[in-house]
This record gives structure tokens, sequence and C-alpha cells, in this order.
């Protein structure tokens, strides 16, 4: 399989973003955020909406530049990356509100993918690779069809496939579980989870707390643009901080109750 | 089979094109190089109004620099046997501007795009008119008339047109089939999808804004030695800058032969109805833009595969 299996070592950092800021006029979306990425983690990005969380992806794959800080890519200082560099270095990303050719075919949206990004040699091969991948996601069977055509949880695994005929390292997955229901959720967890097992790097946007607890080794929390949180999934949901910011005293008490209930 | 069928009419058009100096009269022969020469307008276009989906005004500019830059060479000397080097500068100069201007306003979109284009051709319009020194301002620029009587420059001139309309079409097909063509209709359908999926979206919206521009700057610098005679309205002209769209959306933007086919259709319909509505074929023109957008978004050569894929 032509995957996007990458050799290296797990645990090296991949990405280094320090005191990253973006304000758009006198508004600060994102305030000194500073993290890091290593190869082979799953980590989830939580927060309000409006917390920034969205802005943080945009900043780190150039879709704005950034007011200031930096972000580090592999050893490359990568602040204010065009989209398209960001894409060939390997960093992919979906959108919360998919982006599809809509009048293309659904076999020609991926093949976009591997032609510009994942450096495929020739039309034929990348046709080939975005098969695969097609078939990966579970659409090959509509392959033909023009992308506009599809229902949105087959869209959703559309920008799933797109991204990955890239090639990514690093894959940024913006609620890609957003307006899909409990069977269709279950679905993309499963198809998630491939793809880390296939050995890409995962930062994930999600409101549901299921899904975020269920994948992420690390939790990264957001509240007016601050990390005001980050660290594994049970101190991060302990935290007094995110339970006021974001979970809720009921959310916290219910997973107190949880945790006594186990033994 | 079926694919070859257009190129087969293709080939057919241009063979019908260059022989009406041997069965027609020189009426038809210059209706033909209007042919030609609309073709490749229209070709032009289509590589960033089709392809792109940026609606640009700027065909005008481009002719109308052509053809002051192939004037101005070939009063420097640049004529007799010499003269193709000069169509060669001119779309060579068009090019170049083509370049440094689309870096400027292919960075704006939809209707400021529209208007940052039309905005080019009145600039340098008043640019010819106001630099006498260079252009002969409004009293234009004289071009020396080529020798060897009607017959033969009516030859001349249809010839070339129909080497820049082979030279436009020629690229035209490579960009459809190529990786450029595949890029270009990415950015057409979403550019910041396009953009995500690692095409360097401005690179690739100059290549096509250039490649609009070359054959145009050709045409515009073949035509000032055909008329030999250029001023800067009848050179930067809006009704030609309106053209190029309209000849595209007839025949269906963003395809290897609709360009062909609309100019085609537009330039018979120009000289056939229109000479008998002399005082109405601005409204006729009008007319033709509002039944475009009404009934055929998608151009005559889209109306088979609409149906048939519905």
């Amino acid at each position: 399989m032509s995957g996007a299996v990458r050799t290296g070592s797990p645990g090296e950092v991949l990405l280094k973003v320090d005191r990253l800021s973006k304000s758009f006029g006198g508004i600060q979306a994102v305030k000194d955020v500073s993290f890091t990425l290593n190869e082979g983690e799953i980590v989830g990005l939580i927060g309000p909406n409006g917390a920034g969380k969205t802005t943080l992806v945009n900043l780190i794959t150039g879709v704005f530049p950034a007011s200031s800080g930096s972000v580090v890519y592999r050893g490359d200082d990568v602040t204010n990356q065009r989209p398209f560099q960001a894409a060939r270095r390997g960093l992919a990303r979906t959108f919360q509100i998919v982006q599809p050719f809509p009048a293309m075919t659904v076999l020609e949206n991926v093949v976009a993918g591997s032609l510009f990004a994942g450096a495929a040699g020739s039309r034929a091969q990348a046709e080939a690779d975005a098969l695969s991948h097609l078939e990966f996601v579970g659409l090959a069977d509509l392959a033909r069809r023009p992308a506009a055509s599809l229902t949105l949880p087959s869209r959703k695994r559309l920008e799933l496939a797109k991204s990955l005929a890239m090639k990514p390292k690093v894959l940024l997955l913006d609620e890609v579980n957003a307006g899909l229901n409990t069977s269709e959720i279950d679905q993309a967890l499963t198809l998630i989870r491939a793809i880390a097992a296939r050995g890409v790097t995962i930062i994930i946007i999600e409101h549901l707390m299921k899904v975020v607890l269920s994948l992420s080794q690390r939790i990264l929390v957001l509240h007016h643009g601050e990390l005001i949180s980050s660290g594994d999934p049970q101190s991060v949901v302990n935290d007094p901080k995110v339970i006021e910011a974001y979970l809720g005293s009921k959310f916290a008490a219910r997973q107190k109750q949880l945790a006594g209930a186990a033994p | 089979m079926k694919t070859r069928l257009p190129y087969i009419l293709f080939a057919l058009w241009v063979l019908a094109l260059a022989s009406t100096p041997w069965v027609a009269s020189n009426y038809i022969v210059k209706i033909a190089t209007f042919l030609a020469m609309y073709g490749a307008i229209a070709l032009s276009w289509n590589f960033i109004g089709g392809f792109t989906g940026y609606p640009s005004f700027a065909t005008a500019a481009f002719v109308g620099l052509g053809s002051y830059s192939g004037a101005l060479l070939q009063n420097a000397g640049v004529s007799g046997a010499l003269l193709p080097l000069a169509w060669l500068g001119g779309a060579a100069v068009v090019a170049l501007f083509a370049a440094i201007i689309g870096l400027i306003i292919l960075r704006m979109k939809g209707h400021y795009f529209a208007i940052g284009s039309i905005a080019i051709v009145e600039v340098l319009s008043q640019l010819a008119s106001s630099w006498s020194s260079l252009t002969g301002g409004g009293e234009g620029l004289n071009v020396k008339f080529l020798a060897g009587g009607p017959d033969f420059i009516g030859r001349v001139f249809l010839y070339t047109m129909i080497v820049i309309m082979l030279l436009a079409f020629v690229a035209t097909v490579l960009v459809d089939k190529g990786k450029l063509g595949f890029g270009l209709r990415c950015i057409q359908q979403n550019e910041d999808a396009a953009d995500m999926v690692g095409i360097d979206t401005t690179r690739y919206k100059i290549y096509a804004f250039v490649l609009s521009a070359v054959f145009c700057g050709a045409v515009g610098a073949a035509y000032s030695s055909w008329v030999a005679y250029i001023s800067p309205t009848d050179s930067f002209s809006i009704l030609l800058t309106l053209k190029a769209p309209v000849m595209v959306l007839l025949g269906g933007p963003g395809t290897v032969f609709g360009p062909v086919v609309g100019s085609a259709l537009f330039v018979l319909m120009e000289e056939t109805i229109w000479a008998k509505f002399l005082d109405y074929n601005q409204g006729v023109l009008g007319l033709v833009i509002v039944v475009l957008i009404f009934f055929l978004p998608g151009g005559l050569l889209r109306l088979r595969w609409r149906k048939g894929s519905a």
C-alpha cells in the first residue's frame, strides 16, 4: 500500500509552536501559545467556541500570517509559510466546513492531493494512489461521482482521503465529526485510529469529549486564545480551570463518579 | 473515436479558412482573417476566464499594447523580412507586462479582479493618448504598408492569424491535458482548497494570465501591420474586451473547442445579422449576453453532456 507510513524515531519533536499570537484588529484570537508535537502522537485540541482553535490551525498551516511567535517544523522555521508550502512539507489539514472541488469527481479531488502535495510522478500514478486512499476511507464505489453529490459523512471522508493523498506527516483534523450521528462517529473514529496506525501524527480539534478522551494521548485546552491547560487526558479533565472554562461542573462530577466506580 | 471527431472538425475548419484566398473574394478572406484572429483571442481568454475562473477584461490592454509595441518596433526598423520578429517582440512585451501586472491584480478575486483588469485597459489607453512623443498621442501611429498588393497582403495576414490561432490552440490542448490545467481547474473550483492541496496558486494564476496575454500581444502586433494605422481608441477598445468573454461563454468556458466555436459563431453573427441592424447592433450584443446568462451558463458545448449526466 502506498501509505503515509513514515520512518522516523517515535517521540522525535515534529512541530514546535513558540509563543504564537494572532490579533485581528483589536481582537486577540491566539495569544502566546506554545506547545510541541512529537512524532506518532495524537493530540486533542479543545476549548469553547471562539477559543481560537481553528485560528491556531490556520496559523500553523499558513492561512493567516502570525502576528508574533514562531512555528518550527522538523527543525525548519516555517512561520508564515504559504498553505501550499505547508501541504508540500507534509502538514495537511481538513476543514471544519468541508472544501471539495464540487464539480470534479471524487477521484479527481483526491488526485489533486497526490499530484500537487503527495509528489506523485505522473497522473496515472496519482490516480492509482488516489484510488487506494478512497478504498481506505470506504469511498471507492463513489470515485466517479461528482464531489457535490456526496452526503455530509461522505464529504468528510473525502476530506480525509484528500489529505491522506498528500502523504502527510502531521494531519490537523478540524471537527471531522461535527454533524455526524453516533454510528458515523464510530466509523470516523476507527478511520482516525487506522490513520494514526500508519504513522501519521494527528492534532484533532473536537467538541465531543468522548471522542477526544478515547483518541488523545495528550490534550491542549484553549480559552480566549490562551493555552490554559495541557497534559494527559485525566489531569486535563480534572483541571479546575478547564472545568470552569469549558467542561462545566456537571461533566466533572460525572467523570469523578465514573472514576470512583472503576475498581 | 468520439474524442477524435472534434479535432478532425477543427482541422477541417482551419483548412477551410486557409483555402479562402483560392476560392473566395477578398471580402471573405478578410472575414476568415477575423475568424482566426478572434479564435486566437477567445482561446487566450479561456486560459484565465475559462480554466481559472478569473473574469478578465484585460484583453484589449494586451491587444493594444501588442499593437503599439509591434508598431514601434516596425518603425524602428524591424520590418520587411524581419516583420515576424516585430510580432514576436510585441508578444514578448505583452507577456512580460502580464506577468508583472498579474502579480498585482491576481490578488483580487471576482468583481474586484474584473474591475482591476478593466482599469488596465483604461490606463494604457490614456498613456497611449498622452505620451505623444512616443505614441503619436490621439493622432495615432502610422505603420509602413507591406508591399505586394492587396491579394498578397490579405494572404499574409490570413496565414499569420491562423498560425497564431493554431499556437493558442496547441497551448490550450497541452494545458488542458497537463498538470497546469488540472491545477487551474482546482483554483476555479475552490481556490482556498487548491492552496491547501499544495498548488502554488499565485504562480499558476500568473501562468494563466500570461498565456491569456501572449497570443493577444501577437494578434495586436500583426494587426498593426495589417491595418498600417493604430490609434488609442481603436487599439484599446472596451468593446473588444467585452467580446472575448462573450465568445467564450457562447462556446463553453474551460473547454478546448468552446472558444473556437463561440468566436466563429460570434463573428459570423456580427457579419450577417449585425450588418443589417446598423443602429441596433449594441442592443443585439446586450441581448446575446442576457440570453447566454439565462439559458446557457455552460456554453453550447456543455449542452450535450449536461443532458447526459442529468
